[in-house]
């Protein structure tokens, strides 16, 4: 094995162009991320119910509403965890609960993405590109976010997990990291493969950036990266993301290490049995509190500047729907946490539970491409006039949120 | 190189797997007609002795009820996927109908059915055999009734447990309307997204197909499809801008029957097929020729699968798709003229991403490349094909299964490079590596 400094070197190496000219930037707009700050996204694909994950307790119409699925407020046994008046926490996000008392959580509630459609795949798809419609999407709006902030040739930006999810696929060139392990090859082949690829546009450069982040990630973990029981068939369930986060969070410690990163959790599309403080749904959120937790602790000494903020593709019906599950719906929340969060309170207008979307849906009440554009801004200090054109097109119209972060 | 050769490669490799020993003289004589002709062909696929479905489901049901089945059953599970799993690749493998094994698994993923729900795994097999299988080169509206009417797809999205709100049965056990079925059917199964129905087409497809459920055990045949009247929703529904007047289980037949036929549905079956037989992002106006054979030949699906053999843009670039995992697996061992030992399939499948009867959503596995490329997977897919060359008993010449599976077609310096391998084992390697490997 080679040195670490040798592996971290290896990451950067080798790489022909940043993507920043591909991506067709200016170049007076490039300019590095500020300080030692790190922003890490969390998809929950299947679309999270955001009323069971901070309940509206204070609103008249929540229990009747909700019926069996409704949350105990706070104090009774299995109750809600107290967040503000009106509103707690469910009780198996016990994990994160803490950082809202120390200010580093802060919810914004009654979020949706800019578009209405209740196609799970649809919906992804356009919240990981950042387009409100679904015409020709190719990349995603991180990656497009990043193309200035790439200086030199490190990767700035991890996809943790299997295939690189939209949000980071673009002109970027990006790191991947997944629990390897079954197999190594030999180099002397590997080496004959590449000379193979040498002219091949789509697995040349995706092997030549696999080898490299393959060296970093052993380098870091060590034999950490070798657990092939974490991933499940299919895709990475509750359970697997609290490894994955510790992963993540050490490798986005290294100091050579990746800035940004984009991590996923499934298994939210909660149509039947979704239960209330127990079941099935209950269980998600224990493996998702566990993960952003241990993602807290792996950043360290770097937690203190960075930003999570997790997003999902809609949420889910009010009602409990025949299998006391919830349908697809309309407004659910984001998550944001982290050492330079302005935490411990709830963001956005509350839309209430009298007058609901197509009478079934919780309304929006912030777009949630105004939580990413005030951070962007604020925290990876981007222009927001380019946040507007070229990050999440056509939205002038949707103002970046003010005061996300601590000053 | 002559272009009946290449047309040799293109016809195995596109429409089947990889061409097996002896197999590209014959399909060079008339590489059309040789995917053409499969398409009037039984398939050798052989079912051995894998149980039924209904008998799985009832095992599943008992095993609810009795805590104490649940370790025996758990074994059966086990032996069943795997044997699944099994004489799906020794047909792929072996057998002289590869076009149709590729026409299933195509079909079989379009009307995805996936053990991420634990409870349907023991079933996802025999689901293919009997609601996908029979169809293939049949009707679209008849695999459309099968598939919807299967066990498996009741259970897997939710429908088996949908009651009417309003029905003697929902209003007696206060149970009501589950959608998940009725929206996939029309977004995934029949129109696509974008094929112009609304959140109130959803509910009416949820509520015309209540009463679609699976046998409970004290049921004379347990486990098989079984329709409740006291469940369905009564009263007239409105879908898609036509009333559908009660009629009980004939609602549904009926608008499964129109959405099998309707012009959204040939767009969005030719689509798929398009993208998988042609390229990524198929060519306009290859997709309308394609969506109106399905239109005039009301969905025959023999003839709408040879509107897609006889797109010339199918056999004007070889090499314009990337192979998925199980393309890639079931193509290595056919070039070698081997099947995997038992179990060995599912734990290569596995470590590259794309474990058999499991696709991550009812969308299925994506049927493009950039979905399947990424710098992790392309090194897994490396490490494999050193695993694949490892793992072989004895190994054949490589530069034999060269010609086997391209003639000629191959660039020099990939001959080169299997040529001068320093093993048998490493040729091999470097053959299934190649990025014409890689693609079909």
């Amino acid at each position: 094995m080679s040195t670490r400094r040798e592996v971290l070197r290896l990451l950067g190496g080798g790489v022909a162009a940043c993507g920043c000219a591909a991506a067709g930037w200016p170049s007076a707009v490039l300019a590095a991320i500020p300080g030692n700050r790190r922003l890490i996204v969390v998809l929950q694909r299947g679309a999270m119910d955001g009323l069971a994950a901070a309940a509206p307790l204070g609103d008249s119409n929540y229990a009747s509403l909700r019926g069996g699925l409704a949350l105990k407020p706070p104090g009774e046994t299995n109750g809600a965890l107290a967040l503000t008046h009106d509103f707690a926490l469910h009780p198996s996000l016990a994990a994160i609960h803490p950082y809202y008392g120390k200010g580093e959580l802060l919810i914004v509630h009654a979020t949706g993405n800019g578009y209405q459609t209740r196609s799970h795949f649809d919906a992804q798809d356009m919240m990981e590109s950042g387009l409100t419609a679904k015409r020709g999407i190719s990349d995603g709006w991180l990656n497009r976010a990043l193309a200035p902030l790439q200086q030199g040739k490190e990767r700035l930006a991890l996809a943790v997990g299997g295939a690189t999810p939209l949000i980071l696929r673009g002109a970027l060139p990006v790191a991947s990291w997944e629990p390897a392990g079954f197999h190594q090859a030999n180099s002397g082949f590997v080496e004959l493969v590449a000379q193979l690829y040498a002219g091949d546009p789509l697995l040349g450069p995706a092997l030549q950036e696999g080898l490299k982040a393959q060296s970093f990630s052993t380098g870091v973990l060590g034999d950490d990266a070798k657990s092939p029981d974490m991933k499940g068939a299919g895709g990475f369930g509750p359970k697997a993301f609290k490894p994955l986060c510790e992963a993540a969070g050490k490798l986005l410690a290294a100091p050579d290490g990746p800035r940004v990163a984009a991590l996923d959790i499934g298994g939210w599309d909660t149509h039947v049995a979704q239960g209330a403080e127990s079941g099935r749904l209950a269980g998600n959120f224990e493996g998702f509190a566990e993960g952003l937790d241990a993602l807290a602790q792996s950043l360290g000494a770097a937690w203190r500047e960075t930003v999570v903020v997790t997003v999902t593709e809609f949420g889910r019906t009010v009602r409990v729907n025949g299998t006391n599950g919830t349908d697809h719906g309309t407004a659910s929340l984001m998550f944001v946490m982290g050492g330079a969060v302005k935490g411990g309170r709830i963001a956005g207008d509350w839309p209430g539970l009298r007058q609901l979307q197509d009478d079934r849906d919780l309304r929006v009440a912030t777009d949630s491409r105004a939580a990413m554009k005030g951070l962007l801004r604020d925290h990876l200090g981007l222009d927001a006039s380019l946040l507007s054109s070229r990050v999440f097109p056509d939205s002038a119209a949707i103002k970046p949120m003010d005061g996300l972060l601590r000053a | 190189m002559p272009a009946s050769s290449i047309a040799a490669v293109v016809a195995a490799s596109r429409f089947g797997f990889a061409p097996k020993a002896g197999e590209l003289t014959r399909i060079a004589a008339d590489p059309r007609g040789w995917v053409a002709a499969q398409l009037n062909q039984r398939s050798d696929f052989a079912p051995g002795d894998l149980p039924r479905s209904s008998e799985m489901v009832a095992a599943m049901l008992e095993a609810r009820r009795d805590k104490e089945e649940r370790p025996e059953l758990k074994e059966r599970l086990r032996t069943t996927y795997l044997g699944e799993i099994d004489a799906r690749m020794r047909a792929a493998i072996l057998g002289e109908t590869p076009v149709l094994e590729r026409l299933t698994q195509f079909w079989s993923n379009h009307f995805t059915v996936s053990g991420l729900r634990p409870f349907v795994r023991g079933f996802t097999g025999a689901f293919e055999r009997e609601a996908i299988r029979p169809h293939v080169t049949g009707r679209f509206a008849d695999m459309l009734l099968a598939v919807t009417r299967h066990p498996t797809m009741l259970l897997y999205l939710d429908n088996a447990e949908s009651f009417g709100p309003d029905s003697m049965g929902g209003q007696r056990r206060k149970k009501g309307l589950n959608e998940n079925l009725g929206r996939e059917l029309l977004e995934l199964h029949t129109l696509g997204v974008d094929g112009g129905y609304t959140q109130a087409d959803v509910e009416a497809m949820a509520r015309i197909l209540t009463g679609w459920t699976v046998a409970p055990l004290r049921d004379g045949n347990p486990g098989s499809f079984r329709f409740f009247p006291q469940i369905h929703e009564p009263g007239d529904k409105r879908l898609l801008g036509r009333v559908y007047r009660e009629a009980g289980i004939h609602e549904g037949e009926l608008a499964l029957y129109d959405l099998a036929l309707h012009p959204a549905t040939a767009r969005h079956i030719a689509t798929q097929l398009a993208r998988h037989f042609i390229a990524d992002t198929p060519p306009v106006e290859a997709v309308e020729r394609i969506a109106r054979v399905f239109r005039e030949t009301s969905g025959d699906l023999r003839q709408v699968t040879l509107a897609v053999v006889h797109e010339e843009h199918a056999w004007r670039q070889p090499f314009a798709k990337l192979r998925t995992p199980t393309e890639l697996v079931i193509s290595a061992y056919r070039a070698v003229g081997i099947v995997p030992v038992p179990g060995q399939a599912f734990n290569m499948l596995k470590m590259l991403d794309q474990p058999p009867f499991l696709a991550p959503s009812p969308a299925g596995w994506p049927d493009v490349a950039s979905a399947w490329i990424s710098p992790e997977s392309v090194v897994r897919r490396t490490e494999w094909c050193q695993l694949f060359s490892e793992r072989l008993a004895d190994p054949p010449d490589p530069i034999a299964v060269m010609e086997t599976v391209f003639g000629d077609a191959l660039p020099e310096e990939v001959q080169q490079a299997v040529r001068h391998a320093p093993s048998k084992r490493a040729g091999l390697a470097l053959l299934v590596a190649s990025p014409q490997f890689q693609r079909r």
